[in-house]
């Protein structure tokens, strides 16, 4: 099946999926589908990847398979297991007349066999969106096993043989990058990366969730969060922080981003302490006195005024 | 030369500038490029990147390469774009080119023309309009006129000093304030932003037209700066500093994770007899699983000496930084800077601190470790082992980081083999590349006989030897 007809289209279906798509997001979504490869994601938290996926699926109809990746995910977890429960009720459920070698094909079947994420993926006959989040979280060895998974689309099971993929899935990886991906894996996809959007996209992004929002109260809460991602905090805030901003003022009928209004719910942005003091001096310093010795670091004209 | 031709120059490009791109990944890209069309460049950039590109430190690289061989447009302004065809200096461009035999005056009217505009286009964000007026910049005021044939005759640099960037900002500021409200700092940081957009967008212009003249390969060998983990420290300029430290955390994250997992491998301890055996007694004797006694995790502690000096100082911070970023790994650590007199600095790096802050802090205690200001590594070793020579134990690791230009002063080398002679191991981090060891004031060669030298040019680099001593 083709996934998307142009990246035209491609941006303008993920949008109708409710997620605005920049020209490259657009363009690599629909060479992912094109070209039938996976798409690995990596970016900052918070700035859409899983929901790329989830929107991908959406505007395609398709069931989203989802993968979690952690550390010490392995075989069983990922791909199949066998139901032992089950296949022990078999033997003993067998009469005793009945042969061994029956009993041993009897009990290795599809009926005893648990599909873990990647097996059900690939062994689904109806469009299928796999995500495989946080990659990086995995052991190196987990990677090899998704190494058959994304080049074949296949999945061996020594007592039953290959199960090759009737129809492939659409495969995201997102990643976080705590830890630098094998040459290999790379290799195999599509690479995207995401960042926080431009101030313009963000409004939208923001309006689209929270409609309610006033528009230049969405324009405030935009470049005050562009002024947070510049400061080199320890977390810079996420798209989902500011849809969560933007939710919180308007629970509170907020209708100015004023110092005030700021002082009271930075909580619900910045999550850790030394970052909220920061950005409190950086506002106020600011707004105060231009050429404050502390921002020397950070490139601006001598004299503002 | 035909596309296929210019594709392959691209990849070839590529890979010179360090990016591993595999015939799978070429293969791929070429399927993209058939897939997408040639009709819109920016669609072929994201396919080209998607297909190409797997890391996105990479991608400052990727994007000067892309449009040195993939350009928007031909000569001084025949443009592929229609908006820019508009521009009227493309009518006029035959007396631009002899821009220097122009008066001054009508040069300053030109000067004062392009920034009223430019000013303009900044203020509405339009991509389109500052694309051409950086064209046009490059074009009336980036010439070099009078140099020889062959050498490049174009200069992002002239093109900016007659713009004056700073002058821009301040106008734009001013404009601004319309649309963005009394707020001056936001003001400002947006202008600053924006005009930075636009020198970047001048520079990739410069780069075009010299590869126009000698072929994208001679530009991307001569003017394409590495990416920023292969970028000397030394070489570093203000931007890519603020870059390097965004790096730090993440590359500590990184790196934090590769020694937890290669921790976690190594944990096997040797055999417990006792407990194997007893395990054993319930398969009837035989010991089908082993127990193993785990590892005491060992943790060192760790000293680092630190030449804060102009010249290596950018150097000595970021390593500063990311060993304590790493302080779980180690017991203790203790710092001391130095120029000729000695400063202890362990109290600067409290937990969850902020890189700049540390940095800047760094930079004031150059003022304390410094007397005379004169670099002096004999004096500042006699001193650590007058003052704090107890900070050095059996369980301690040392760790120099300096060029080991010492003004032509002692070495102070019998120091510095009772320092090592005191500490488990001792490394010592040279920035400068291993040609320029020992060469003019450089002791480093004698310092390389008392401890284990390693050349640590770059993040990279760095990242491999923290990891090592860690």
């Amino acid at each position: 099946m083709t996934w998307f007809q142009s990246p035209a289209d491609a941006s303008e279906q993920l949008h109708e999926a409710a997620y605005l798509a920049d020209t490259s997001t657009a363009t690599t979504t629909y060479l992912a589908g094109a070209l039938e490869k996976p798409l690995l994601v990596e970016g900052p938290a918070g700035v859409g990847k899983t929901e790329l996926a989830k929107a991908i699926a959406r505007a395609n109809g398709a069931e989203l398979v989802r993968l979690q990746c952690y550390e010490g995910l392995d075989e069983a977890r990922a791909l199949y297991e066998w139901n032992y429960k089950k296949q022990l009720l078999r033997i003993q459920a067998t009469s005793s007349d009945q042969a061994w070698e029956e009993t041993h094909d009897d009990i290795f079947t599809d009926e005893f066999l648990l599909p873990r994420p990647l097996l059900t993926a690939i062994r689904r006959e109806q469009p299928t969106v796999l995500l495989i989040d946080e990659v990086d979280k995995t052991d190196i060895e987990v990677e090899g096993l998704l190494l058959e998974v994304l080049s074949d689309f296949q999945v061996t099971i020594p007592e039953m043989g290959t199960v090759t993929a009737v129809r492939r899935p659409f495969v995201v990886l997102t990643s976080n990058a705590t830890r630098e991906l094998s040459e290999a894996l790379k290799r195999r996809c599509l690479f995207l990366h995401l960042d926080y959007p431009d101030a313009v996209r963000e409004k939208e992004i923001v309006l689209s969730q929270v409609p309610d929002l006033d528009d230049t109260l969405a324009g405030q809460l935009v470049q005050m969060i562009a002024r947070l991602r510049e400061m080199e905090l320890k977390k810079a805030p996420s798209i989902a922080e500011s849809v969560d901003w933007a939710r919180t003022l308007i629970a509170l009928e907020v209708s100015d981003l004023d110092e005030k209004a700021v002082d009271a719910t930075l909580g619900v942005v910045l999550k850790h302490a030394s970052d909220q003091d920061k950005a409190l001096a950086a506002l106020r310093g600011d707004a105060n006195r231009p050429g404050r010795p502390g921002s020397a670091a950070r490139p601006r004209p001598r004299s503002v005024r | 030369m035909t596309l296929l031709d210019r594709h392959l120059a691209f990849v070839r490009a590529l890979r010179t500038a360090g990016l591993p791109v595999s015939l799978a990944e070429d293969l791929d890209s070429v399927r993209a490029m058939t897939d997408l069309g040639l009709a819109d460049r920016e669609t072929l950039r994201a396919g080209l990147a998607a297909t190409l590109l797997k890391r996105e430190n990479h991608r400052p690289s990727f994007d000067a390469l892309f449009d040195l061989h993939y350009p928007a447009l031909l000569g001084s302004g025949v443009s592929l774009t229609p908006e820019v065809s508009t521009d009227p200096t493309s009518e006029d461009r035959g007396d631009a080119q002899t821009s220097s035999a122009t008066s001054a005056a009508e040069r300053e009217a030109r000067l004062a023309e392009l920034r009223g505009d430019l000013v303009e286009a900044m203020a509405s964000d339009d991509a389109a309009a500052l694309q051409a007026l950086a064209v046009r910049g490059v074009e009336q005021f980036g010439a070099m006129p009078g140099r020889g044939q062959g050498l490049s005759q174009w200069s992002s640099y002239n093109t900016m000093r007659a713009v004056s960037p700073d002058t821009l900002v301040l106008r734009l500021a001013r404009a601004l304030a319309a649309e963005q409200g009394e707020d001056p700092g936001l003001r400002t940081t947006t202008a600053t932003r924006r005009v930075d957009a636009w020198r970047r967008r001048v520079e990739t212009e410069v780069r075009r037209r010299i590869a126009e003249d000698k072929g994208a390969e001679h530009v991307a060998r001569t003017t394409l700066r590495p990416t920023i983990d292969q970028l000397a420290f030394t070489s570093a300029r203000r931007d890519d500093i603020a870059e390097m430290r965004r790096q730090i955390g993440p590359l500590a994250r990184r790196l934090a994770t590769r020694l937890a997992k290669e921790q976690h491998a190594r944990r096997r301890g040797p055999l417990d007899v006792r407990r194997t055996v007893r395990a054993s007694l319930a398969t009837g004797g035989v010991p089908i699983t082993t127990h193993h006694r785990p590892k005491r995790p060992h943790r060192s502690e760790l000293v680092v000496l630190c030449d804060v000096s102009g010249s290596v100082a950018n150097f000595a911070s970021f390593t500063l930084l990311l060993v304590y970023a790493l302080r779980e790994q180690f017991t203790k650590v203790r710092a001391f800077t130095f120029v000729d007199d000695l400063h202890e600095v362990t109290g600067e790096f409290t937990p969850g601190a902020d890189p700049e802050e540390v940095l800047t802090r760094l930079a004031d205690s150059a003022r304390h470790a410094s007397m005379w200001g004169r670099t002096d590594y004999g004096r500042a070793f006699g001193l650590f082992q007058e003052r704090h020579a107890d900070a050095l134990t059996p369980k301690s690791g040392l760790l120099v980081l300096g060029d080991g230009r010492s003004n032509y002063t002692d070495p102070g080398l019998h120091h510095l083999r009772q320092m090592t002679a005191a500490a488990r191991h001792a490394w010592w981090l040279n920035p400068e590349h291993t040609r320029q060891w020992g060469t003019g004031d450089s002791a480093a060669p004698e310092y390389a006989e008392v401890v284990a030298m390693a050349e640590c040019r770059n993040l990279a680099q760095l990242t491999e030897i923290v990891h090592d001593i860690v």
